[in-house]
Parts: C-alpha cells; structure tokens; sequence
C-alpha cells in the first residue's frame, strides 16, 4: 500500500453537550475513493471539515503528506460541501471563473465546464439551475484546481434517482483520472459503487474499516434470507438462526442455505415472499451496530 | 504565495462587481436616493439662512462679561479660533459678523450681506468706536453647504450597510465557508470587497457630483483630484469600518443595530445638515472621531473654500489611519462560518 496522503490521529471535537468526533484515527492511502460512512449524527461532517481544515479539532492532528494542513493542502485539495450557496446574478461560467482565479494551478474553465456536462448551462444564472445541476456546478468548483485530492460531503444527498447516477459517472470519471477522493455518505449503494475502502462511523468513533468486500466477507457468511415480518411467526424465534430485525423484515444470515431453508420449511414459516441476497453494507452497519444507517 | 495574491483579489473583486451591477433595483435605489434628497433638502431650505443672527467672536470661550453686546438678544455668538478662518466665514456669510475684542474693539463685515448690515447696527449701538473691516464675498447658499453633505451621507451608508450585509449573507449562505476551504485569505477576501465597493462609490458619487452640480449650478472652488482623494480615503474608511462591523457577527439584527450605532451619531454629528459650531465642546470631540465628520470637513474646505492638500492633511491622514485599522482588525477578527 501507497504512503497514506492524508493522516488523521486521535481526533477529538467536544460540543458544550457532545463529543462529535471521539479519538478517531484513518489514513487514506493515494489514489483511492475512501468512504466514510455513518448514519446521520455519526460525526461524519465533523470529521471531514476537520479533515479539510474548515474546522478546528479539539485535539488531535490531520497530516497532509506528512506536514500539518498549510497552503500547499488548500491549493490542492478540492471540496464539495454539503451546502453551498454561490454568489447571486453569477452564471455559472463566471462562478467556476472566480474559483478558478483563486488557485495557482488548474484545469481550464472549459475543461471544467465539459468535464461536468455543463456545456449547456455555462451562460445561465447559478440560482436558477435544479439541485442536479446545482451540484455538478459545485463538482466543477471543487475540480477547478484539478485537485490532488477530493472530498465530497453527502454529495447526492437530496437529488432524484437519475440525478444520482449522473453524478455518479462523474465520479467514476474522477477516480479514473487517479485522484484521491474522500467520501461520505449514508447511501450504501453509492459506498458500493464508489468506494475502494471505507471506515464505518458511529458516535464518533470508526467501528469498522476495509475494503468494501473484505469486510463483508469478514462479518458475513455469504448471504442473506429477508422475510416480511408478518410472515415470521414468534415461535419461529426460538429456531437456531442468526436473525436481524429491521423495521419492515427480519433478516437471517447463513453460510448454510440448504440446512437454513429446511429449518424454515419444517417450523411452518412461509416462504413465498422470501428474498435471498448477498450481504450488503447496510447489513453489515446493522451488524456492528444494531441500528439502520438511515435512522 | 505572494505573486498570487493581486490574482485573487481580482477575481473576488470583478465577481462581486458582477454580482452589484447586475443588482438592478439595488443599483437604482443607490443612484436615486441621493439624488432625491438634494432635491428635496433644496426645496425645503434653498436659498434661507438660519434665522438668527451670528457673530463670531475671536476668543476660545463666549464671556457675556467681557462686553455689553455679547449680552444681545437673538444673536448667537460662536467662538472663533483664527483671524483668518473667521474673515472666510464673514466673506461666505456664514456668519454676519466677526468681532475681535481684545485691545480696542474691531469687527469684519461683508458689505454684501443684509443681516451684516443689520447686525453691525446692533453692535454700533454699544461698542460705537469700534474699528470697521469690511469685506465682500456672496453668501454660502445653504443647497452648496448641503450637497457635500448629501454625498457623503450616501457613501456613509453604501459603504456601511453596502458592505455589512453584503459579507453576512455570505457568510449565512455558506459562501464564505467555501471561499475558505481556497488559498484566499481573509485579508484577501475583505480587501476585495474594499476594492469593489470604493470602485462602485467613486462611480456613484462622480455621476452624482456632475449631475446634481448641473442641477444647482455648483461649482467647486478648490481641486477635483483633492477631492478625488478625499472621496478615495473617505471611502476606504468608512468600508473597512462597515467590514470590521460586520467581520465576526452572523445575527442581521446584531449586525444591523451596530451599523445603526454608528451611522446615526454620524447623521446627526458629522454636520451633514449643519455646521456643529457652537455646539458644546464634547460633541465637537465625539464628531471628530468619525470618518465622515473628516470627510465633510475636508470636502467642504476644498468645495467652499478651495482649501489646498496642506489645509487637509489632518482629515486625510485620519481617514488613511483609520482604514488600515479597522480594515487591520476586521481581518484579524474575521471568521468565515455561520454557527
């Protein structure tokens, strides 16, 4: 593995009346597209603004290639907030312009403009623009100085299912250009896709940390059983499975489907709306924490 | 890096300059206000004087002891601290009468003003043997006191209001803390907005100055590029000062009631409307800490009295200390979130 190009080490920030961020340590190797996931509240936010020096960590310390965060990390990092309102009456041309002439070095603002599919709205108004298109201008912003390294805060939270996989091949397009990107979300579909490695987050702390499919492999055996939770009948609870409840299903994971499905069959349990799939992510936030990522 | 810094304060500045001119309404509300209240201030005060009569007295203090006339009713008596600043005021008419009672009794007239003649009457009849100095002069009509006054009360409150809320919709917007995750700085970032807005103010206040001046026939008796610098200073000033208001708050009614504290004293005290002589010593005190009370001063000696950079370098080193304070401290307390 490549030297970590960012490093964070026992990180803490204390709120009057909570400890947003409690001790945590990552590093994120070069290259790669780092999730960092949670439910909301986790510390997520917290943790990537202190990352991206926005924020000031109560103690701890976030390394950039080794130095404490200075100009040369602003002028090569890139991000993409949460929330960003630009300047008002500015096209989007000119806002990625002002952007642009804020960095030493970077990518041209046509380049930007067609990296983002913003050939189209280059001469319209910033404020009129949908929450799709609001966001790739806010990328292109975030790509101005062709960064070295990318964080996006939340960055398809609040857009429309065609808007999400628009932004999505941004970022494919991103990662393919060998940047490094930091990530957070609650969308475990986009952690998926997206990312090479991530760190599950909850109550400020990581619980666990990997590649997406090492992790899985660790926890789960293979795949899981889903069932309606009106067809799984309380004495049903008492079999020998490994049950998770949801709020709609109960789930039950095994690395013996056969023996699992006869078990089933012999306590009555009907089986007509029963779905068999791998473990995913949200499986496994479920496993190590006992709550649903989008509580 | 230092070489960068003028690229981005350019960039932050024609942004913001884009973000104004494109602002219709606000942009015609800036023109037009000013405009309308010379208009209006001519109306109501064109061409009267004050109705008393007022003498200025060469001394430091009004004794009434020292003479029988400085006992006179319906004429107000004013200290005046120099020979030569009360013969101007006699020549502008701005008072009716200078006296000078030390030694046998002198006074300067202006042979062209009425209520000079009236008031050296008054004075005859009990001081008869004093030394008579005439001078001429056509009065100071009040629409020519006033216009100084009205351009810089617009640029008081373009620079303040202009700027104070302009940086706390940035920063409540989230603006601001984008702006901060790029290499630009906050002295960057707050000299821009200096930048665009002393632009904005020297564009507004010229096409004033020439548009109204055609409009009461104005003409000013000293230097445009002096006045030119003071508007340039003034302005600075008065900008870092709206920035330095606005530099850490994010709440509007903080942000709004402070720029209220500061531009109401100036309404009142800076001699906007009227000269503050004669008024007690510890207003004249708190007026001359103000920008704009130094602004006015010098704009009016320079306008009226066509005063040269030497007669204004007080005012004018006031007004350079003040902006690389306030625009010193703006920076060194400036935050960029909105918590």
């Amino acid at each position: 593995m490549s030297e970590p190009i960012l490093e964070v080490r026992n990180l803490v920030k204390q709120y009057p009346s909570v400890t947003a961020v409690d001790g945590l340590s990552l590093a994120v190797p070069e290259g790669v597209c780092f999730g960092l996931l949670g439910p909301n509240g986790a510390g997520k936010t917290t943790t990537i603004e202190i990352m991206e020096g926005i924020l000031t960590a109560t103690s701890g310390e976030v390394r950039y290639r080794g130095a404490a965060l200075d100009q040369r990390f602003r002028e090569e990092a890139g991000i993409l907030f949460q929330k960003t309102a630009l300047q008002d009456f500015l096209t989007v041309r000119q806002s990625i312009t002002m952007f642009r002439g804020l960095y030493q070095r970077g990518l041209d603002v046509d380049e930007v403009i067609r990296l983002c599919k913003l050939e189209k709205l280059a001469d319209r108004d910033n404020r009129k623009l949908s929450g799709g298109q609001q966001q790739r201008l806010l990328l292109a912003i975030a790509l101005v100085n062709d960064p070295v390294l990318l964080f996006l805060d939340e960055p398809t939270t609040g857009l429309d299912p065609q808007a999400r996989r628009n932004f999505w091949e941004l970022i494919q397009a991103i990662k393919a250009r060998k940047r490094t990107l930091i990530l957070t979300t609650h969308y475990m579909d986009e952690a998926e896709l997206l990312c090479d490695e991530i760190a599950i987050m909850d109550r400020g702390r990581i619980i666990a940390q990997g590649p997406p499919r090492r992790l899985l492999h660790e926890h789960f055996a293979e795949v899981m059983l889903e069932l309606p939770k009106q067809d799984f009948p309380a004495s049903a609870r008492s079999l020998p499975l490994r049950i998770i409840d949801t709020v709609e299903r109960v789930e039950i994971t095994t690395d013996d489907l056969d023996t699992t499905l006869r078990i089933l069959m012999a306590a009555n349990v009907p089986l007509s709306n029963l779905r068999i799939r791998p473990a995913n992510l949200e499986d496994l936030f479920l496993e190590l924490t006992g709550k649903e990522l989008r509580a | 890096m230092m070489a960068d810094i003028p690229k981005r304060l350019a960039a932050v500045w024609h942004a913001r300059n884009l973000e104004f001119v494109r602002d219709r309404s606000t942009m015609l509300f800036t023109l037009l206000l000013p405009v309308m209240l010379v208009i209006g201030m001519g109306l109501v005060f064109g061409g009267k004087q004050r109705p008393l009569f007022k003498v200025g007295v060469l001394a430091t203090a009004i004794d009434t002891q020292a003479h029988p006339f400085l006992r006179e009713r319906y004429v107000e008596f004013v200290p005046v601290a120099s020979e030569a600043q009360g013969i101007q005021k006699v020549t502008h008419q701005q008072i009716d009468l200078l006296l000078d009672l030390h030694g046998t009794p002198r006074y300067w007239v202006n042979t062209d003003s009425p209520k000079g003649y009236i008031t050296e009457k008054l004075l005859l009849a009990s001081a008869a043997g004093a030394q008579r100095q005439p001078v001429t002069g056509a009065a100071v009509r009040y629409v020519d006191y006033l216009f100084p006054g009205i351009l810089g009360m617009n640029m008081m409150f373009s620079c303040l209001f202009g700027v104070g809320y302009v940086v706390l919709r940035y920063r409540k917007s989230g603006f601001l803390k984008r702006l901060h995750a790029t290499p630009l700085t906050a002295f960057e970032f707050l000299t821009a907005q200096v930048l665009s807005r002393l632009a904005l103010i020297l564009f507004v206040t010229t096409v004033l100055y020439v548009g109204i001046g055609m409009i009461i026939h104005f003409h000013s008796a000293g230097s445009l590029l002096l006045l030119v610098l003071v508007a340039v200073l003034g302005a600075l000033s008065m900008v870092a000062l709206g920035l330095t208001i606005a530099a850490r708050f994010s709440s509007e009614e903080l942000v709004g009631g402070l720029l209220n504290l500061f531009t109401w004293p100036m309404m009142l005290l800076s001699g906007i409307w009227f000269s503050l002589e004669g008024s007690p010593q510890w207003v004249r005190w708190a007026a001359g800490l103000f920008p704009l009370t130094h602004i006015l001063d010098a704009a009016r000696a320079v306008m009226l009295d066509g005063a040269g950079i030497g007669e204004i370098a007080p005012h004018l080193l006031y007004l350079g200390v003040t902006a690389v304070a306030f625009l010193a401290f703006g920076a060194w307390s400036f935050r960029w979130r909105y918590d």
